[in-house]
């Protein structure tokens, strides 16, 4: 879904004709709007790939650019601009969406990075079961027993009180390991911010099978969270 | 701002529509002919439709034909818009049109309306032709553009549908609007708040809940859930069925047989609904055909209990709502109270309740008038895209999608590509290839909601990728960009990648008219022509010459007219005439000044008249007004016609946050 796209070639402004790099929303010489940039996300904002943003900058540039991108501000433009600023918005909404959120955004650049990796939102129907975490295989096979008692005796209208605090129990301890794994997420973007290439590597690989773990985990605590509700 | 560059705003509501303006920097709510600012929803047949076209009529006017010719008037239409065929009979159940019988699954419904049949953006168009044609009469020029509102719940086919229903109508509309984004626009114009609102916004028909992050100017909604299928009218029909199944049971006569009486016995219901608001109490009493009278006592105690499961049906979204923005209750700073259906005590006490208020020494806003609100934001919208304004410039509104929108994958599971509550415009791209050598085509089956499974979904769309150039199976990669635009729209653009051809899509709308459809549906082809539009000023200015001028020689009878001074009759005798003279010539402008200083001379002697006809005198009537009045029962509101309300809100001001 993504083009990476080198941008070095320069092109011409549709409307002054002075040639700008491909990766610019508006022509840097008479201002006007350009056609969407072939460039990431993380280029819409002029920031490099990095994992450690700084939200509330993030958020002041979403703002800043809409005010000029934004369909509301072309409604009587010309119709290659109105079709811009439509595409334009759209990149700047699909960016802002992806880098605010710090799983999206880590798997975001991991797959830039070119990692094969699951996406953790998109729905129940794409959780890929070969990737389940050795170490929780069994707790999770008992996990799934209680939960499928549990809503049986609900069908039946009782509940054992002792099932109903074990759950509860794994509730919270799920969640715990999610927290852990989140921390752990966090410590592997300082690595690889600031590290070498061989460190970053190192830390892709690191966090592709954290998200997996992390997308598990969540998956347990929502099967939970319903089973309980 | 040139004339004809003004863009108007406009609510096309369930039961009520506005259109509204930017006058300077404060929005503003043109008023009709009959100088109410609310048009009824409610579109009439006339009883002879000259040279095959139709002849109908708008709002109040449509309105008193309901109850004797209820086969030939529609209300309620926008239940319809964008609703496929089983949708709209199971609809219909409660109302007294019907479909055309040679409908046929998989095309838009018809509704029989006398012996025309119209579809629902058709009926649409004709409400939206009057505002425009009030708001053309009031400005004196030609009004082509426009923002129009709609629930923020509603989905892509009601979203075009209401589309359509302007393009007939003559408008370009230049945006649609959500609904509680508008309300939020409204309140939030003369202020640098910031803080996290929520829209309550419950209508005649629709329900929703949007919450909104103010900063800078920015409007950013946050989250928004809803239902659809949810408002006034459906307190309306709880009350009414109660009364149908008792006069059955009490009095052995089955209303539902005589539509007309249904429709003076739902007047009857939303009276007693209405004035359960402000009294403890309220009466049922009702004359049935025999003569016979159905009287009921229905204390407020009783009505809320009644009411319970439907106020309780809004709770749902709201929390979904809060989920979704990852907000609690308490981080709400303010609530906004929208629709008419919020005047309830009930419903302020449930949002109340849902958003912890009153443990916080809050109260819901009411300050704006909750029918007008939504017009009033459409016209600050609509100052914004026009884009001349300084009160508006710092302005932008970053709305979301409703609904998420999804692909039918294998085994008709739903594939999500684009995420509900996702700021708007937003794309998605996604590849797909063929499953046997040589195949030339992929069919690609769109839908919207947030169930797993495709048929629980919401039906947009069939796309057909046409062109594809034979290959071996699972070679070609054809890319499919999806991109729901500002107006809430998907939009789908295709290109195979190998070849480099640009695939052909071929859209099958599972709801909604093709283009060429809308395009025979066009009201009045000639409606934005220059010279036409001179023409119809004049017209209309003459047609409100003689009404008024009938009027007077009718008054001179009263007995009011005979408790004026000699020289206020010399007055209203001057300006008779000189509207007399003026009348005849071309000079719209200049008839309806004469029109204007005849009603005003009439004041006095409207004040008079009404004294004369009516305990409760109503103040600052006019002579016309009066007139229109007395033609009927004046101390009985029209079906459907929210009633006079006592609030603190109705003032013009704006007042500030708490």
């Amino acid at each position: 879904m993504l083009k990476v796209i080198d941008s070095a070639v320069p092109v011409p402004c549709w409307s002054c004709a002075v040639a700008h790099n491909e990766s610019i929303l508006f022509c840097p010489h008479c201002s006007k709007i350009q056609p969407p940039p072939g460039g990431d996300y993380f280029s819409v904002f002029s920031l490099v790939p990095k994992l450690d943003l700084d939200l509330g900058m993030l958020e002041h540039q979403f703002h800043k650019l809409s005010r000029k991108l934004h369909p509301d501000r072309f409604a009587r433009a010309s119709a290659n601009e109105k079709d811009w600023s439509l595409a334009d918005t759209a990149l700047l909404n699909d960016a802002y969406r992806t880098l605010r959120d710090p799983i999206r955004r880590t798997e975001y650049l991991l797959k830039l990075q070119g990692a094969e990796i699951g996406e953790e939102h998109a729905g129940k129907d794409r959780k890929d079961p070969s990737r389940v975490p050795a170490d929780l295989l069994e707790e999770a096979f008992d996990l799934n027993m209680q939960l499928e008692e549990m809503r049986m005796s609900k069908k039946m209208g009782d509940t054992d009180p002792q099932l109903q605090s074990d759950l509860e129990g794994a509730k919270k301890k799920y969640n715990d390991m999610l927290d852990g794994v989140d921390s752990d997420l966090r410590a592997q973007w300082q690595v690889w911010d600031n590290g070498d290439e061989p460190s970053r590597l190192e830390a892709q690989k690191k966090m592709v099978s954290l998200l997996d773990r992390r997308r598990y985990v969540n998956n347990l605590v929502r099967d939970v969270t319903e089973t309980l509700a | 701002m040139a004339a004809e560059g003004r863009v108007v705003g406009i609510d096309l509501g369930t039961t009520n529509s506005l259109v509204a303006y930017m006058e300077g920097d404060k929005p503003v709510v043109i008023p009709g002919v009959d100088g109410s600012n609310l048009v009824p929803s409610v579109v009439a047949l006339d009883p002879m439709p000259k040279d095959g076209r139709p002849t109908v009529t708008v709002g109040n006017s449509a309105r008193r034909t309901l109850v004797e010719t209820p086969e030939r008037v529609i209300y309620s239409v926008k239940r319809l818009m964008g609703r496929g065929l089983e949708e709209v009979q199971s609809e219909l159940k409660f109302f007294p049109f019907r479909l055309a019988d040679d409908v046929e699954a998989g095309e838009v419904p018809r509704i029989q309306l006398g012996e025309m049949r119209f579809t629902p953006p058709e009926i649409s168009a004709y409400i939206l032709r009057q505002l425009k044609r009030n708001a053309e009469r009031f400005f004196g020029s030609p009004v082509t553009q426009a923002v129009i509102t709609v629930p923020a719940y509603f989905n892509d086919a009601q979203r075009q549908a209401t589309k359509d229903a302007g393009r007939m109508a003559g408008l370009e509309v230049l945006r649609l609007v959500n609904e509680p984004t508008a309300a939020a626009l409204a309140y939030g114009l003369d202020r640098n708040k910031e803080g996290l609102i929520a829209v309550y916004d419950l209508g005649g028909g629709t329900f929703d809940i949007s919450i909104l992050k103010l900063r800078d100017g920015i409007f950013e909604v946050q989250s928004t859930n809803g239902d659809t299928h949810l408002g006034g009218d459906d307190i309306d029909n709880l009350l009414l069925s109660i009364a149908l199944d008792e006069i059955h049971s009490e009095h052995g006569i089955d209303l539902r047989q005589h539509p007309g009486a249904v429709q003076a016995l739902r007047k009857s219901a939303i009276d007693a609904k209405i004035r359960l608001s402000s009294e403890p109490v309220a009466q049922f009493d009702f004359e049935l055909p025999n003569g016979d009278r159905y009287q009921r006592e229905i204390p407020r105690e009783v009505f809320e209990q009644l009411i319970e499961p439907v106020l309780n049906r809004t709770a749902g979204p709201c929390k979904q709502a809060l989920v979704d923005a990852g907000i609690t209750p308490e981080q709400i700073d303010e609530v906004v109270l929208v629709g008419g259906s919020t005047r309830i005590p009930a419903v302020r006490k449930l949002v109340e309740d849902l958003f912890h208020l009153t443990a916080r020494d809050k109260k819901p806003h009411i300050e704006l008038n909750p029918d007008e609100v939504v017009a009033l934001g459409a016209a600050v919208q609509a100052d914004i895209l026009a884009g001349a304004s300084a009160t508006t410039e710092e302005m932008l509104l970053l709305d979301v999608t409703p609904l998420s929108l999804g692909i039918e994958a294998l085994g008709g599971t739903v594939a999500k590509i684009i995420q509900r509550n996702s700021t708007i415009p937003a794309s998605a791209t996604e590849h797909f290839t063929t499953g046997v050598d040589g195949q030339t085509n992929v069919a690609i089956h769109v839908v919207q909601g947030e169930r797993e499974l495709a048929a629980d979904c919401r039906s947009l769309a069939r796309f057909d990728l046409k062109g594809i150039p034979p290959m071996t199976a699972g070679l070609p990669r054809i890319e499919v960009k999806f991109l729901i635009d500002a107006d809430g729209i998907l939009q789908v653009s295709a290109r195979e990648q190998r070849s480099g051809q640009q695939a052909q899509i071929e859209v099958k709308p599972t709801y909604g008219l093709t283009d060429e459809q809308v395009e025979t549906m066009i009201l009045d082809s000639f409606d934005n022509a220059e010279a036409d539009f001179a023409k119809r000023l004049l017209i209309e200015a003459r047609n409100e010459a003689d009404t008024i001028l009938t009027k007077i020689e009718q008054a001179r009878t009263n007995p009011a007219w005979a408790q004026l001074r000699g020289e206020e009759i010399s007055t209203i005798d001057a300006a008779r005439n000189h509207l007399a003279a003026v009348k005849s010539g071309e000079d719209a402008s200049a008839i309806r000044e004469a029109t204007i200083a005849l009603d005003k001379s009439t004041h006095r002697l409207a004040e008079l008249m009404m004294d004369a006809a009516v305990t409760s005198a109503i103040r600052g009537k006019t002579m016309e007004q009066a007139g229109e009045d007395l033609d009927e029962d004046v101390s009985a509101p029209h079906p459907m016609a929210p009633a006079e309300f006592k609030t603190d809100s109705d003032d013009d001001g704006m007042a500030l946050w708490t």
